[in-house]
């Protein structure tokens, strides 16, 4: 795939064009790395130092300012994964593929670190770590869902294949999502007909929400650096593969 | 360090948790792409060119 | 018409004579219920309680581990890429075959229930709401499976993913199937659990076929 180069590619093959895509985007990482620094640290100071404690909770609403980014990005990674399956799908744009298995692995982590952050929240405001609530048991269900995706890449032989079906089962995936939802809060409220006060309500004052949005803020921007970077490297790794393949051709 | 109040421990066991992963992630990430560029430096000094590149 | 009723002739014909295969799932969905009451005890109040639960994971366990054959013989000897290739769109194809895979996995299941309802101590009005729901959630079951034997079926040992990729997907129709048969003290909520179950059913019995050859489709390349 040989490109003449007299004027400067058009945005759309740069953004497609896997040298391109890791030309331009190699300036990108270092100042990504950075905000990303800088947010944390300016999201720690208020998190910790800045912010009240809750008149309910004490100092434990804490934890919700990294709880918050983490079930936040473990559904906005899964959308960005869904969009990259549709661009995988519908325009077979050739970094879809590689957008989806570079998200995946990060929206599992997060994921997990939302149940993680959200057992440690549960145990002293509400006495047990684990409680099929609404919320919790959808989290743990998304969280199999992305693993599950993930062992559908791994179960391709082929790493360079793949990636329309699972973009299929994603999408798949993603039209459940809500109904999953929806019958996890249906089956708790058969179970548990006396609601449990749950304190991320509505109303929050400013000086809790401050934290939470640097937090917030803070977290995706550290997403998006990550996902930035494994998807270099799986660019990367593919280049790889088929130049093995091209050397396993040439031999006798 | 300022005082957490009584359930001090599971607060500072949440952010400990949350930043040794996320450390731990980008270790993995790190040290996957210096495998990946290995690999290629292998190649490249086998002298596998792109079809592209030999032009 | 004449195409799709063919392919349910077809798999319903060729499922018959290689036998063994819906016995096979009959009887591991018989003895899972046989195997709870070593492990909990043979309290009938406690087994009558749990009884609709336990008859519908025997359910999803016999069902997933169904549902590799969906298409895997068909793309060993080379008949998929020739029913992609015919005349039926693929989507109709799929659906056949869902229908098919059905009547031999589902229908077996419903028929062995009364040893489960016998086992497990469930009262006869319970019973016959059994029964209703596991008519109108295996469908949703047996949709999610196509899709997910649709996917993992360009892998050689695909079988072993797909009921792990299923899984999360058919909660609510376990959520619901179970809500169905037995909702607890709230009044109504059994009647309305079997509404959501059959919309559930209903939505993905259309929606699967379509996901499903999309995914044969991309498999190919």
């Amino acid at each position: 795939m040989s490109f003449e180069t007299a004027q400067k590619p058009s945005w759309f093959a740069r953004l497609a064009h896997p040298g391109q895509f890791l030309a331009w985007t190699r300036p990108l990482l270092i100042p990504l790395a950075l905000l990303s620094a800088g947010l944390f640290a300016a999201g720690m100071y208020l998190a910790m130092f800045a912010s009240p404690e809750d008149y309910q909770m004490g100092d434990t609403v804490r934890i919700m300012y990294i709880h918050v980014p983490n079930a936040w990005l473990s559904q906005f990674v899964y959308a960005l994964m869904a969009v990259s399956a549709i661009g995988s799908l519908v325009w077979r744009h050739p970094m879809a593929d590689v957008s989806m298995k570079a998200a995946a692995p990060l929206g599992a982590v997060f994921t997990a670190l939302a149940l993680y952050t959200g057992a440690l929240w549960g145990r002293p405001t509400w006495g047990t770590f684990w409680e099929w609530d609404g919320r919790m048991t959808s989290t743990l269900v998304l969280l199999l869902i992305y693993l599950g995706i993930i062992a559908l890449w791994r179960a391709f032989e082929d790493p360079l294949r793949g990636g329309r079906v699972v973009a299929v089962f994603t999408l798949l995936g993603a039209l459940n999502i809500p109904i999953i939802k929806f019958s996890v809060d249906w089956w708790n409220t058969l179970h548990q007909p006396a609601s449990v006060f749950r304190p991320d309500g509505p109303r929050m004052p400013a000086s809790i929400l401050t934290p939470l949005l640097v937090m917030t803020l803070a977290f995706t921007v550290l997403f998006l650096t990550l996902h930035l970077a494994s998807m270099r490297t799986e660019i990367r790794r593919r280049r790889a593969v088929s130049l093995e393949r091209q050397r396993a051709a040439a031999q006798p | 360090m300022i005082d957490l109040g009584p359930h001090a421990v599971f607060i500072v066991a949440a952010y400990l948790g949350v930043f040794v992963a996320i450390g731990v992630l980008i270790a993995l990430i790190v040290l996957d792409r210096r495998r990946v560029e290995k690999r290629l430096a292998r190649l490249e000094a086998q002298g596998v060119r792109r079809r592209s590149a030999a032009g | 018409m004449n195409g799709f009723l063919a392919v349910i002739g077809r798999d319903l014909r060729l499922s018959l004579r290689t036998g063994g295969d819906a016995l096979t799932l009959v009887l591991f969905f018989v003895m899972i219920g046989i195997l709870v009451p070593f492990a909990i005890g043979p309290d009938a109040r406690l087994l009558a309680r749990l009884a609709p639960g336990i008859v519908w994971i025997a359910a999803f366990l016999a069902m997933l581990l169904g549902l590799d054959r969906l298409f895997r013989s068909d793309a060993e000897d080379g008949s998929l890429m020739l029913l992609q290739q015919a005349q039926m769109p693929l989507e109709a194809v799929v659906g056949a075959k869902v229908i098919a895979h059905w009547t031999l996995t589902a229908l077996p299941l419903l028929c062995a229930s009364p040893i489960l309802a016998i086992v497990l101590a469930m009262d006869f009005p319970t019973f016959v709401r059994c029964l209703v729901a596991l008519l109108v959630g295996t469908p949703a079951l047996v949709a999610l499976g196509a899709v997910g034997a649709a996917v993992t079926v360009a892998l050689r040992r695909g079988g072993l993913i797909a009921p792990v990729l299923i899984l999360p997907l058919a909660i609510p129709v376990l959520i619901f199937g179970v809500g169905a048969i037995a909702a607890g003290p709230v009044p109504g909520a059994a009647d309305s659990a079997l509404l959501l179950l059959a919309a559930l059913s209903v939505l993905l019995v259309g929606l699967c076929p379509f996901a499903a050859a999309l995914a044969l489709r991309v498999s190919e390349d």
